[in-house]
């Protein structure tokens, strides 16, 4: 969609990795671990290059109301920026408290202020706010870990990129470690955690399920005597390392006598004691597909505020709330992706539609059309999109229509020719005698095929590129299931074209229940599609809806 | 959502008949009508008067309150005398009152339906306990109607549910820490979930017979008193009996309860090479239906028997006839032995309808042959091993889909297409 984080991600790795490379293309998922000061440099000079962008740094301390709708900002030195669109994107800050054993701090991050006015504000508005936690693992000194004792886990021979304008990582590969805690370590913190912020009742926010301290795997995985830990470098130069598995809010002194217990780290230092962070988020129920608060116009929210967690659900709401900002400024109508385009559709849509009962992270089991959305046509399903929308520049768009002309001439040549299962076996594809006919598309979609063997049947294949080839085999892999997705998703497609009036009035449907009547004021959803998909909506509540939708048609026709 | 009004028993002369009004407007016609409601839940005795203070009929009143009510709305039941002019005349009075129309054929139901208050199987079985005639009926029906399917419904579902969180699991945490091979519960679920599938599959034909009623042919050379023992069960005169042989033509049926069975006997053309060309016609018919049947009963002339019939076709029970003439087997016209051969009819019949399943329906079916598929499919991908699990995890969802179709919870246009096609049934 011509974001820029993929990019600045792929300037700053140091260690790519492809989760799931054993299993299905559809769920493979590009990790990597970015340097933090060569990620800040590169976002930095991503940011200089736009023309148009003026970056003013301040606290916000109020926003400006006109009428009900957003008119600007207002800073803490008083100074006012007049906007006709404001993108809020408050992170752990908004309200922010910090939580170290029973040591309680105002905070946004560590050494940063929270942002409490703002908080103070948006209470007296009459959001409907929340709070959420989260919760970091101590930061230790690399010098002070005995790496060779321990587990290495190096990056991929050949790195997976964000990006398809990258082809190979700029930076230096590295290793992560791996070490376990052990019965030792579990003793310690059992014996500690009546001190532990969460578990001494200092904490009301809701934290992950997906992502525990590492208290909660204690308690909750009694039976477990051993949790594995991934010692992450911080960077190439930096003398930090980031102990990924081990997040918690017990006090400073036992963080350091149960991250010791832990071997390869007897004499591990401690340079910042993990903490945990509660911060306010508001009820994304009350936002509008496009991100903007339904009760205060051309005020849009993205990120940690909606009660998202993570970088990439942070960025792709960035991303379309920026975008469905300038649109509104430019009075041009909201883009909204639907949930068989992209992940960015399908999580906005559960935002907005379910709302969220924890920080809410994207996975690929909440997205119906998984086979189709994948990392490896991302350009395919959105580029297109994003051009339409002026989102990206001319070498991406030039590298967008050779790769598409490619695919399509290796298309043509898989589609060109049909054979029959004798001379399938004599390139040494063994398939059923059925005197059924396949095509090269068909023949590849076969397990263990080879793309010799396909080069056999068809030598105009071997002169395609290996990404094309590869590329290629996936269409091919989830072609029978991608079709009928596709089915499946023009019937989402039929529903979401019945929008509901805005004016709808859900008390006078007779059967609806209370809580459905109250979740559906809540959601205000603006097709039928996105009421169905409101958490405890029947069949034959939306049916109800349905017959409103069509007497109040009649009787208005 | 409009007040809607119906008769909900039979219409005709009858003790009581029973008005139902239901919607949000129920509450305010029962007033109008009646003066006072009684509490919600309660009964009592009431004068209904129409618009003009003219006195209607004394009546039974009976108020429900949204949802506890059998269409989830506010509901008001009359119980008034079974009378044409009375019910007449009361459906005026409510009309008038301007706050209620009459009900559409099957509408109370659908509101039912539409309110969560039945599911689809639900509204099946209720229409098949509407329409039962025979206790074994009643039983399958009201076995429907109380929620059976969405039990096995569920019971598949919640082991589906476990199998795809545990695929799920190896996927979206493929980094974290859940070493655990999932593998072998999976498998084990869905082990669990095909048998579950399957034995509702294998119990589908005794179940749908027990709701549309079996069939017993009786078949035999010509003159063997096959319509003299089909009016013996009758208990009268339906079948034209002579000494002529090739007398019946057609199949004719006669509709039996046998123990709670529903049970319909064919009697079919004796079975001969004949010159005439109707009568080649009732024979082709009656190898035919008799091929179909559940059972074949053979009956064999005991006077001319001379052990070279052959019906060609399998067959169940065999008796000699003329029994009062040769002192052997069974007569069709004293009687003499008809019990024993009802009683072998019974035995064999409730021996196969032991293994009867809750599906009845031919939906039912269809939809348990889907799942039966797509599992076998689901089964041959997992046993294929880590790649295919994102394959996997689609052909789990579209089973859990499948299976949920049998109680309604699919898309709702395609509920609404089912219900509005299907359902028209009693108020």
């Amino acid at each position: 969609m011509g974001g820029i984080m993929g990019l600045a991600a792929d300037r700053s790795g140091i260690q790519f990795r492809l989760l799931n490379r054993r299993k299905g293309p559809a769920v493979r998922g590009p990790r990597t671990q970015s340097d933090r000061k060569h990620y800040q440099a590169a976002i930095q000079s991503l940011l200089a290059d736009r023309s148009g962008l003026t970056i003013i740094e301040g606290e916000v301390a109020d926003i400006v109301l006109q009428g009900g709708a957003i008119s600007g900002i207002k800073l803490c030195d008083d100074s006012l920026i007049s906007a006709h669109c404001v993108v809020l994107t408050t992170g752990t800050f908004l309200g922010g408290v910090i939580h170290i054993g029973d040591r309680k701090m105002r905070g946004g991050r560590v050494g940063d202020q929270p942002s409490d006015l703002l908080a103070d504000r948006l209470r007296d508005l009459d959001l409907p706010l929340g709070r959420l936690k989260t919760g970091t693992p101590p930061r230790l000194r690399k010098s002070s870990i005995a790496w060779d004792q321990l587990e290495m886990q190096p990056a991929d021979d050949a790195p997976a990129l964000f990006s398809f304008m990258s082809d190979r990582p700029v930076l230096r590969q590295v290793s992560c470690a791996i070490t376990h805690t052990n019965p030792h370590t579990h003793e310690i913190i059992s014996d500690n955690l009546s001190r532990s912020a969460m578990y001494g009742g200092h904490i009301d926010g809701v934290g992950p399920r997906y992502c525990p301290s590492i208290e909660d795997k204690i308690v909750k995985f009694s039976d477990r005597s051993s949790h594995q830990i991934f010692l992450e470098p911080e960077g190439l130069e930096s003398d930090i390392v980031y102990p990924n598995g081990i997040s918690t809010s017990l006090p400073e002194d036992v963080q350091i006598a149960y991250v010791r217990s832990i071997a390869g780290l007897e004499a591990a230092e401690i340079t910042q004691p993990g903490y945990a962070i509660e911060y306010d988020f508001v009820d994304p129920q009350s936002l509008d597909s496009s991100l903007q608060l339904a009760a205060i116009p051309r005020l849009f929210l993205a990120g940690q505020i909606n009660g998202t967690t993570g970088y990439e659900e942070a960025a792709a709401q960035g991303l379309m709330a920026g975008l469905n900002a300038a649109h509104a400024s430019l009075g041009r109508e909201p883009v909204v992706l639907s949930r068989s385009q992209a992940y960015i559709g399908v999580m906005i849509d559960d935002l907005v539609t379910r709302g969220v009962a924890e920080p809410y992270r994207m996975f690929t089991s909440r997205a119906e059309y998984r086979l189709s959305l994948r990392a490896d046509n991302a350009d395919q399903r959105l580029t297109e999109v994003a051009d339409g929308l002026g989102l990206i520049c001319e070498r991406r768009r030039r590298l967008f229509h050779t790769k598409m002309d490619d695919l399509k001439a290796g298309r043509d040549i898989l589609a060109g020719e049909r054979f029959t299962p004798q001379e399938a076996a004599r390139a040494g594809i063994t398939i059923n005698q059925d005197g059924q006919r396949r095509s090269g598309m068909d023949l590849l979609a076969f397990p263990d095929i080879d793309f010799a063997q396909i080069d056999v049947l068809l030598p105009a294949f071997a002169k395609c590129s290996p990404d094309v080839r590869e590329q290629l085999a996936i269409e091919a892999l989830y072609r029978t299931y991608v079709d009928r997705q596709q089915r499946d998703a023009a019937a989402l497609q039929r529903d979401e074209a019945q929008k509901i009036p805005a004016d709808i009035d859900y008390d006078s449907i007779g059967g609806l229940s209370n809580e459905l009547k109250g979740k559906l004021r809540r959601v205000k959803p603006a097709t039928l599609g996105q009421a169905g998909r409101i958490d405890g909506m029947t069949p034959a509540a939306l049916a109800l809806i349905l017959s409103r939708m069509r007497q109040d048609e009649r009787y208005s026709a | 959502m409009q007040t809607i009004f119906a008769l909900a028993t039979a219409r005709g002369k009858s003790g009581v008949a029973i008005m139902r009004i239901s919607g949000p407007a129920a509450h305010d016609v029962g007033r109008l009508l009646a003066g006072s409601l009684p509490l919600a839940g309660r009964s009592a005795l009431r004068a209904l008067r129409d618009r003009h203070g003219e006195f209607l009929d004394q009546a039974l009143v009976l108020s429900f309150e949204s949802p506890r009510s059998f269409t989830g709305e506010d509901v008001v039941e009359l119980q008034i005398h079974g009378s044409v002019a009375v019910i007449r005349a009361l459906e005026v009075a409510i009309a008038e009152t301007g706050l209620a129309r009459m009900a559409e054929p099957g509408e109370f139901t659908r509101r039912a339906l539409l309110n969560g208050h039945l599911d689809l199987a639900q509204v099946e079985g209720l229409a098949d306990l509407i329409a039962a005639e025979t206790e074994l009926q009643r039983k399958q029906a009201q076995q429907l109607f109380s929620g059976g399917m969405r039990v096995f419904a569920d019971q598949c579902r919640t082991d589906l549910v476990r199998a795809i969180a545990l695929v799920e699991a190896t996927i979206d945490f493929a980094d974290e820490d859940v070493p655990v091979d999932v593998a072998p519960e999976v498998g084990l679920l869905l082990e669990n979930v095909l048998r579950d599938v399957r034995r509702q599959l294998a119990g589908y034909g005794h179940a749908e017979r027990v709701r549309n009623g079996f069939e017993v042919a009786v078949i035999g050379p010509p003159n063997a008193g096959k319509s003299t023992f089909i009016n013996k069960i009758a208990g009268r005169d339906i079948a034209i009996t002579s000494d002529i042989p090739g007398t019946t033509r057609d199949v004719l049926e006669v509709r039996v309860d046998l123990a709670g069975l529903p049970v319909t006997f064919l009697d079919t053309a004796g079975l001969r090479d004949s010159a005439d060309k109707i009568e080649r016609l009732g024979v082709a018919r009656a190898r035919s239906r008799a091929l179909e049947a559940d059972v074949r009963i053979l009956l064999i002339d005991g006077l001319t028997d001379d052990g070279g019939f052959d019906a060609s076709m399998p067959v169940d029970l065999i008796y000699r006839t003329k029994a009062d003439l040769t002192g052997v087997g069974i007569s069709a016209r004293t009687g003499d032995g008809i019990d024993a051969v009802l009683a072998d009819v019974e035995r064999i019949l409730s021996d196969r309808v032991s293994g009867m399943t809750i599906a009845s329906h031919e939906r039912h079916r269809l939809a348990l042959d889907r799942a039966d598929v797509l599992l076998q499919s689901a089964i041959t991908v997992f046993r294929g091993g880590d790649v295919g699990a994102e394959i996997l995890a689609v052909h789990l969802r579209d089973v859990v889909t499948t299976l949920d179709s049998l109680i309604g919870r699919v898309d709702v246009e395609a509920v609404l297409g089912e219900i509005f096609s299907e359902f028209c049934i009693g108020k």
